[in-house]
């Protein structure tokens, strides 16, 4: 292919925006989603606000860590039942961008709306404003690297009829090192003299290894589903 | 290529049922020994006493989770890049010994740690990437099951299984970072600084035999994987000539659904 990348993955990234937008898109339900899971937790552990506060930022992971399973299962499976994906796979171009476009569609619909909801749910858990600060900006930095590393899932699971369970569970191991340094980069905010800069990096670090280790792997498995 | 010898399953069955008798001879003698050594040669821990001999038991399931998982990813490397077509029935047949070893390794670490540190379970680093490996041999198992095609099923497996090989290591360092901040006292050893020669011979015997069983049970599982594929070929291919048969006479082509019973077809 001699034409220039950037043009077509403009227009499907677009065109992945728009279908996410619109009625039947559902990429609004992961924030309802992140906004029950904190609002249910306080009714596990009791109104006790200090112990929300300590643990304020891992209920926040947690909660965006499961919306974003939850929507992980739209990635591909609209565009297989329809037909796009075989057009993408027969269309010549490298996949692995298309995946990666794809994927940074999905993270603007509904990864970053959970970045945006983070610190107004910070308010109901008694976060200080460093901390929330801290949670914002690790959930900015850390939810691509879930998102990327639950495309894998996605991709192995789109040729089954109902596969959301099964891709939870085969990604949540693989997202335990983004939640480890996630949590710990947002807890620096909270006990003085924890570290904040090395578990930021990583994070960062685990972020950019997933946009490579994330698009080439879906891709291979989407090729495999196929033929 | 001497791997490529042995691509040719009828091959590699033929192979396998003249090895797999001595294999399997030679993992009793080894466990005879082991076994043998630990209750009645290797001397009690002064600190520890008789749980010590768990230890016999439980490294060598904690190596052998891990070997399996190598032997896994080396298999699904195999299947993607040289397309062996021995290679994914490797794998299938790895994955539920490595996830039995990975579940030994769990029981006997625990019912150790009960009398050790007072505790069934602790978060310690090793058991918690242990028990994430644990999940990661049942997801692989569960994906293996939820597809049809094994064929197909091997290659979205594969793919896992490599995602999972490059993910262990930093798994491994994250739940240890994780660790040291979250506990930083908590520092637990297995053994000693060292370990001596009357215990490290009898450990050596049965990470030996440990890994003997392994192969043993490996090519055995490997060689039904083989035959149940032929089953499901010839049965594929029975319902292909039972359909085409039932299909073929023209003279009743309205009553075919409706008298396509099971029954009817024999």
């Amino acid at each position: 292919m001699s034409e220039r990348p950037l043009p077509w993955a403009m227009t499907l990234l677009r065109r992945e925006l728009r279908l996410s937008m619109r009625v039947g898109g559902g990429a609004q339900v992961g924030v309802l989603f992140f906004l029950a899971v904190v609002t249910v937790i306080p009714f596990g552990l009791g109104p006790d606000m200090n112990l929300l506060a300590r643990i304020g930022p891992a209920i926040l992971w947690i909660g965006a860590l499961l919306a974003t399973l939850l929507g992980l299962d739209r990635l591909f499976q609209a565009d297989r039942d329809d037909g796009t994906l075989d057009l993408m796979l027969m269309a010549g171009r490298p996949l692995e961008l298309v995946v990666l476009t794809k994927c940074l569609a999905h993270w603007l619909a509904t990864g970053l709306p959970l970045v945006v909801a983070a610190p107004v749910l910070g308010i109901f858990l008694n976060l200080q404003p460093l901390a929330m600060g801290a949670v914002t900006l690790t959930l900015l930095v850390g939810t691509p690297a879930l998102t990327l590393i639950g495309a894998i899932g996605a991709a192995l699971t789109v040729s089954l009829r109902r596969g959301g369970l099964l891709l939870a569970v085969l990604v949540v191991p693989l997202a335990i090192p983004v939640l480890i340094f996630g949590v710990s980069a947002a807890n620096a905010a909270l006990v003085v003299g924890t570290p904040f800069r090395a578990p930021f990096a990583i994070l960062c670090a685990l972020s950019l290894l997933a946009a490579v280790i994330g698009p080439v792997a879906s891709a291979m498995a989407l090729r495999f589903s196929s033929d | 290529m001497a791997i490529l010898d042995y691509a040719n399953p009828t091959r590699f069955l033929r192979l396998t049922q003249i090895v797999l008798p001595w294999l399997t001879a030679a993992c009793l003698a080894a466990f005879a020994v082991g076994l043998y050594m630990t209750f009645f040669v290797s001397p009690e821990d002064y600190q520890q006493g008789q749980t010590v001999k768990i230890m016999y038991i439980h490294v060598p399931a904690a190596w052998l989770c891990m070997m399996t998982y190598s032997i896994m990813a080396i298999s699904s490397l195999g299947t993607l890049v040289w397309k062996h077509p021995l290679a994914d029935v490797s794998a299938k047949a790895a994955a539920p010994i490595g996830a039995a070893f990975t579940l030994i390794a769990l029981i006997t670490g625990s019912l150790w740690g009960r009398p050790m540190w007072g505790t069934y379970w602790e978060w310690d680093a090793r058991m918690t990437s242990v028990l994430v490996l644990l999940i990661m041999y049942l997801g692989l198992i569960a994906l293996w099951r939820t597809m049809e095609d094994p064929i197909r099923a091997g290659k979205a497996a594969a793919v896992l299984t490599l995602v999972g090989a490059i993910n262990l290591p930093i798994i491994k360092f994250s739940v240890e970072w994780w660790n040291t901040l979250h506990q930083p006292a908590s520092v637990m050893r297995m053994d000693g600084p060292t370990i001596d020669t009357s215990m490290l011979v009898p450990l050596f015997v049965m990470a030996g035999a440990a890994t003997l069983l392994f192969f043993v049970l490996h090519l055995q599982a490997m060689r039904n994987e083989i035959l149940r594929r032929r089953v499901r070929a010839m049965r594929l291919k029975a319902a292909a000539g039972s359909r085409a048969a039932r299909m073929a006479p023209p003279s009743s082509p309205l009553s075919s659904p409706m008298s396509g019973t099971p029954g009817a077809a024999e």
